[in-house]
């Protein structure tokens, strides 16, 4: 089976040190995590854990399940980039003198989608948002004037079938949880 | 203290940290805890001295001892184990014993001191990250360092060590939250915690369709593991067998769940298991797997492994499901649910067929191995000979622990049991060193039975000092040494695998009598045939604890075996 990439997005409580279970988790098995982003989910006190790695499905489906073991974790689900709407954020900082003589900022602006968050005297501040190889372009636009740093955010992922957590977690929060808690594909 | 928060739970009572965990405790019924003080856990040890009617603590020589006695104690008695540690060295000590739990799913607390709140992360004296070390060897840890926390942290932990899948769980108290007071409110169990499904919820439609493929199997072969025991579910899985009358093959951890001479029994699978089970595993049409994980040592060659058979696992681990072998049908959830609803959907078939060639192999097997093994005439002695001959003197009856190595696959084949919950041994992790102390617990948490640990002259150097432990608290285990003056198993792979080149596995031993001695535990040493019956009598008749060195042959191997990177019916009668 091929190797591709999945995302991974687990709702958990908010717990120190499970970042560190869920990042062993993957580690043990010599596992790259390509991007990893925590932030809070549509739901107060429960946190949403973006993952995206490259693996065959046999792998990401059995990675899973060892997630949803760890006792803080309510619930990982897996999906391929058509199933998920996802972004990622880029920020470049350039000399402005040199931008300001070379480059036609205004066309860098619109054809990038890129956003001028910081202009000093000294450096400008772009940002853009998109996918992978939105963000790289920029970076191969830039750099021939003297990219003096450069960085890119995890990925957040909104999943396409999804219908939030909100109704799941009153699922988890009963003693008896209804059966699909915990899914079963033959 | 207790009195009084018994009497005025309505009032609010001040409690220091350390108390709260005491009281907490025997609001868990817990009895005895295994443990060893230290700088960072001083304030519960100091709580403790006012405990000593309520809680029976067993000072221990090494905490990797506490621990596998606290594993021995939860194997024979199905109770959660406590153990107690100081910070820094203490907690690491615990690691392999953490470790050999979580593999082999065995309910353990343990409780470790930490540094005061304000040093963490100040390389403090006797500092370590524990929380970080064991989580991949812990089900769950936590660090308290606030003393309110304490009855619901440690409400959780007897929860989740002892529900769903059992494991280790480690909670780390900082010292200021041992000495700190606050208002005890009382002490709720624990019963739910919305993240974490214990149990799956068990699928009428899985169940039909399982019971479907069995009705239909001309060839059906149950294996067992650990989750019978753990279930509690032995009557219900002979009820399931003796049903539809399947040959029954147990792994080393399901042992003893079912009795060793049950007609449907067929024996240990494996790497050193039995003959039939292992070849039949490749000849069955629908294998039914309940409550065990397909380990390397049980499958062998994974792409050798029942590749004709229909496959049905039943789990309580969802994890455990497909991880290994992909199943045609997964039963979720606790065996002592799922069994019964199997049993009624069951059709009573004959399978006595199919039972005879099980039978047959058996006999081969007998032939070529076991018959020379248990009965030699002469020659030095087999370990095989003298595990049939406490088989005789017990009938089957007492709790045997061994250790690592050959000695365990001899005393797990040929040993007898009548009971449940008594084979203790380190299956997952194969821990050298686990006997001794495990046999400790084992006798606290079982009294009443009979506890034998066997160990070879290796393992036993490596945690020799719970002798202390025996000597102190007068634990009565009996301590059969299997000396072949090797590091037994490593020579035999040595011997088949590596062209003969024992490197390093020549181990000399001291006298073990006169160490024995040196704890003020009896003990002789045998190396005639003619004397061993009299020998381990006298060991199984003595009140105290006994230590019996018996001289085996040296380069005994251990058959049948599959060999690495073989399939199981490649199994090697010698």
């Amino acid at each position: 089976m091929e190797k591709q990439e999945y995302t991974i997005t687990v709702y958990t409580e908010n717990h120190v040190g499970l970042l560190s279970r869920i990042a062993i988790i993957f580690s043990r098995r010599k596992i790259n995590i390509e991007s990893l982003n925590t932030s809070p989910s549509e739901v107060d006190g429960i946190h949403r854990f973006t993952i995206v790695i490259f693996e065959t499905e046999v792998n990401v489906k059995k990675l899973v399940r060892q997630i949803e073991k760890q006792v803080e974790v309510l619930k990982a689900y897996y999906n391929t980039p058509d199933e998920i709407v996802w972004q990622e954020l880029a920020l470049y900082k350039v000399s402005t003198d040199e931008i300001a003589e070379k480059v036609k900022v205004e066309r860098l602006l619109r054809e990038y989608g890129a956003r001028a968050v910081v202009i000093r005297k000294d450096y400008t501040v772009f940002e853009t948002t998109g996918h992978r190889e939105e963000t790289d372009k920029l970076i191969e636009v830039l750099e021939p004037f003297g990219l003096i740093e450069f960085v890119r955010s995890a990925r957040v992922a909104i999943i396409k079938a999804s219908s939030g957590f909100h109704e799941k977690l009153r699922e988890f929060e009963a003693i008896h949880p209804a059966a699909d808690s915990l899914t079963i594909e033959l | 203290m207790e009195a009084i928060l018994e009497q005025e739970k309505s009032v609010q009572v001040t409690v220091s940290g350390s108390v709260a965990l005491l009281e907490s405790l025997i609001a868990e019924n817990v009895q005895t805890i295994f443990g060893y003080p230290g700088g960072a856990i001083m304030p519960i040890y100091d709580a403790l001295y006012d405990y000593n009617e309520q809680l029976t603590h067993i000072l221990v020589r090494h905490e990797q001892g506490a621990i596998h006695a606290a594993q021995g104690f939860a194997r024979a008695s199905g109770k959660t184990g406590v153990v107690f540690a100081t910070s820094g060295p203490g907690a690491t000590n615990l690691v392999t014993g953490l470790a050999d739990a979580m593999i082999d799913s065995t309910p353990v607390v343990c409780i470790t001191g930490q540094v005061f709140s304000h040093l963490l992360g100040t390389d403090a004296f006797q500092e370590t990250d524990v929380i970080n070390i064991t989580a991949p060897v812990t089900k769950w840890n936590y660090q308290v360092t606030n003393p309110e926390e304490i009855p619901a942290v440690l409400a959780k932990a007897f929860y989740i060590a002892s529900s769903g899948r059992p494991g280790p769980v480690l909670v780390d108290i900082t010292k200021d939250a041992q000495l700190k007071t606050f208002e005890w409110q009382g002490y709720t169990k624990c019963a739910h915690i919305r993240s974490y499904r214990p149990k799956p919820h068990v699928r009428v439609e899985f169940i039909d369709a399982a019971a479907a493929l069995i009705n239909s199997a001309k060839k059906p072969f149950v294996i067992f593991g650990q989750g019978v025991i753990l279930g509690k579910a032995e009557a219900e899985f002979k009820a399931f067998i003796e049903k539809g009358g399947f040959p029954a093959a147990w792994t080393i951890m399901g042992m003893s769940a079912l009795p060793t001479d049950h007609p449907l029994g067929v024996g240990m699978l494996g790497m050193h298991g039995n003959y039939a089970p292992n070849v039949l595993t490749n000849e069955c049409d629908v294998l039914i797997a309940v409550g065990m994980r397909f380990d390397d040592r049980v499958t062998g060659r994974l792409d050798r492994y029942a590749k004709q058979a229909k496959i049905i696992h039943l789990d309580i681990d969802p994890a455990e499901i497909d991880k290994m072998v992909a199943t045609t049908v997964p039963v979720w959830g606790d065996c002592k649910e799922t069994l019964p609803l199997l049993t009624e959907r069951l059709q009573k078939q004959d399978h006595s067929d199919w039972l005879a060639k099980f039978h047959e192999l058996a006999l081969k097997e007998h032939e070529v191995v076991i018959e020379q093994e248990l009965f030699p005439e002469s020659g030095q002695l087999t370990m095989g000979e003298v595990i049939r001959t406490v088989n005789e003197i017990t009938n089957g009856e007492a709790i045997i622990v061994t250790d690592v190595g050959q000695h365990q696959m001899v005393a797990c084949r040929y040993a007898k049991y009548q009971q449940s919950k008594s084979n203790i041994t380190s299956g997952g992790l194969g821990t050298m060193g686990f006997a001794l102390p495990a046999a400790i617990g084992a006798k606290l948490g079982a009294p009443e039975r009979q506890v034998i640990a066997v160990i070879g002259d290796g393992g036993v150097q490596m945690t020799i000092q719970e002798l202390g432990t025996i000597m102190q608290s007068k634990v009565p285990v009996k301590i059969l040494i299997l000396n072949n003056q090797f590091l037994g198993m490593v020579r035999q792979w040595q011997q088949l695998f590596h062209d003969k080149r024992y490197s390093f596995v020549n181990i000399e031993s001291p006298d073990f009598v006169q160490v024995a001695k040196g704890y003020y535990i009896d003990g002789q040493k045998v190396s005639e045939r003619a004397s061993l019956r009299a020998a381990l009598e006298t060991m199984l008749a003595h009140q105290d604890a006994y230590l019996l060195e018996v001289m085996v042959g040296k380069e005994n191997n251990v058959f049948p075996m599959v060999p690495q990177g073989c399939g199981v019916a490649e199994i090697r009668l010698k």
